[in-house]
């Protein structure tokens, strides 16, 4: 078991499709969190930026770009990418150099301002960039790659298209009560049944949206806060960011093929499992121990595999687990109370600060509208796809 | 006329049409045994692979081509470049096939003409060649799944 960190402030920037500059978006997040905290910018001793590459060289040096527009204060600074898990590695930047004694005050921002539809590679002609290939040879967006699980979840497990749209009604429903989501309206299983078909078998309204979002935490070493009269702070006893374990036999971003499992047999543990499994042997927790968990529901599909591989249930037994209630609030483990990505939209930089923000937020009874009972611990998980990923244990 | 029109595979050495059959073009590691598709040409990749890892280890290596449907899906929309598309658009498919000797799932378009109504988990399917997209000099294409029994 490794040191816990204390979680001093969380704030966020609503998620939407503000049309403005992504940087706007951390500074109100990062404000929100130092308020929030009951520190000040020149508190803050290390930032830590998760970056964008949608929006030019500011989004490639987040951090910088975020340390400049709350003014330049000569704090030590990082900026780091790691697709969906970029928020994820910038609090694991600052909690490695908290529990290393570098410093004691730390702000994590992760922001984005996202285009409209599918997500593109980026620009240039990039014939030896499998990101690039994958779109010139096949065709594969983003949401293919999302109904072949969704697809392969059906014939493996039974799961049906009304199992998938159960998982975007009860998100909806968790999101209303969220001021921070972007969608606060209530879903029937017709609307995402007459929702058009995007990739089969998925439609629009199984598939996140892209959003305009920002969040930011401030971090501490647990010593720092409690001399700031903070006696019981949420506290980070565990972040998970491994790599896949060769074979990685699971389909993934951007990948033309699996590796091969004809030398080596495949792992015990799929990657989004192994993920999970290092936070819980690195917070000394179980999946049994948790009040909530907030996952990646890329596509309501995908929020089916999350069940079994952060271990709420047995492989196969998600679409249970789903129609017992289970996950919806009020339920034995509410899953995405904050409503989600399916009421977020994904927020690339941003979301995985965000979930540690509910989770923040449901752990000190503060999420109006949404909150889970007597909320002790939580998980937030996290495919960054491409190899990366994360997960985050709070407790309290 | 359009059939006179030069067939150009869409990328060079992925895949080969060579004696009327359709296979794609790896590599395989004379250490381990570990293929790899597309071709690896750096390193072996598995960590406990003894071998030199430097490249030396990778040689050519043609996969089967055929195999069972891991899974599929369509799509409605176009999608954004560098994807080039038709216009009007025409939703196409894409399969990941599991290769029963090799141990992996690779994926492909699948063949016009089939949809995700043609296609279920399990069945059993070969690689084609068919046209990803055109100009006015060429034809290019592609390795492309088909159901068996077609």
């Amino acid at each position: 078991m490794s040191k816990p960190i204390a979680v001093l402030g969380a704030g966020m920037h609503p998620w939407g499709k503000w049309g403005r500059n992504f940087v706007e978006y951390g500074l109100a997040a990062a404000r929100a969190a130092l308020a929030d905290a009951g520190l000040t910018w020149p508190d803050v001793q290390y930032v830590a930026g998760a970056d964008t590459i949608r929006n030019g060289y500011p989004g490639f040096i987040a951090g910088a770009t975020f340390a400049q527009a709350l003014g330049w204060s000569g704090a030590r600074v990082s900026s780091c990418y790691a697709a969906c898990a970029s928020g994820a590695q910038a609090i694991n930047a600052a909690r490695a150099q908290i529990l290393a004694g570098l410093c004691d005050v730390a702000l994590v921002v992760g922001a984005d301002a996202a285009p409209k539809g599918f997500f593109k590679p980026v620009g240039g002609d990039r014939p030896d960039d499998p990101d690039w290939l994958r779109f010139r040879l096949l065709g594969a967006t983003n949401p293919i790659y999302f109904a072949l699980y969704a697809r392969r979840r059906m014939a493996v497990h039974g799961a049906t298209l009304d199992d998938f749209a159960a998982v975007k009604v009860k998100n909806a429903r968790h999101g209303l009560g969220n001021p921070n989501a972007r969608y606060r309206k209530e879903v029937t299983l017709e609307d995402v049944r007459e929702s058009a078909v995007v990739a089969d078998p998925l439609r629009l309204l199984d598939i996140c949206a892209t959003s305009d979002g920002g969040a930011a935490l401030v971090l501490s070493s647990m010593e720092f806060a409690r001399r700031h009269g903070v006696a019981e702070p949420v506290r980070i006893p565990a972040l998970s960011t491994v790599t896949p374990t060769f074979p990685k036999t699971v389909l993934d971003l951007p990948d033309f093929a699996t590796d091969s499992a004809l030398v080596v047999d495949e792992p015990d543990r799929p990657f989004r499992s192994a993920i999970a499994h290092a936070a819980y042997e690195e917070a000394g927790i179980g999946p049994d121990e948790l009040s909530l968990a907030e996952v990646y529901d890329l596509s309501t599909a995908l929020e089916l595999d999350w069940y079994e591989d952060i271990g709420l249930c047995e492989p196969g037994g998600a679409e249970e687990l789903l129609r017992s209630g289970a996950t919806a609030l009020g339920g034995r483990i509410p899953v995405n109370p904050s409503g989600g990505l399916a009421s977020f939209g994904e927020a690339i930089p941003a979301q995985a600060i965000a979930q540690v923000c509910e989770l923040t937020w449901q752990l000190r009874g503060q999420a109006e509208g949404r909150q889970v009972d007597g909320a002790r611990a939580g998980i937030a998980v996290n495919q960054g796809l491409f190899g990366h990923g994360s997960a985050v244990i709070a407790v309290r | 006329m359009s059939t006179t029109k030069q067939r150009r595979p869409a990328i060079e050495g992925w895949f080969t049409t060579a004696d009327g059959e359709v296979r794609l073009l790896g590599t395989r590691c004379a250490s381990c045994g570990t293929p790899y598709f597309p071709r690896n040409e750096l390193a072996c990749r598995n960590p406990r692979c003894d071998g030199p890892k430097d490249g030396s280890e990778l040689e050519d290596h043609a996969l089967s081509g055929r195999g069972r449907v891991w899974s599929y899906a369509d799509s409605r929309y176009k999608p954004p470049p560098p994807y080039i598309s038709p216009d009007p658009f025409r939703p196409y498919t894409v399969a990941a096939v599991e290769l029963e000797t090799e141990r992996m799932v690779v994926l492909g378009q699948v063949a016009p003409g089939h949809t995700v109504d043609d296609l279920a988990v399990g069945m059993e399917v070969e690689l084609t060649e068919g046209t990803l997209y055109e100009d006015d000099e060429a034809e290019y294409t592609i390795w492309m799944w088909r159901p068996v029994s077609a």
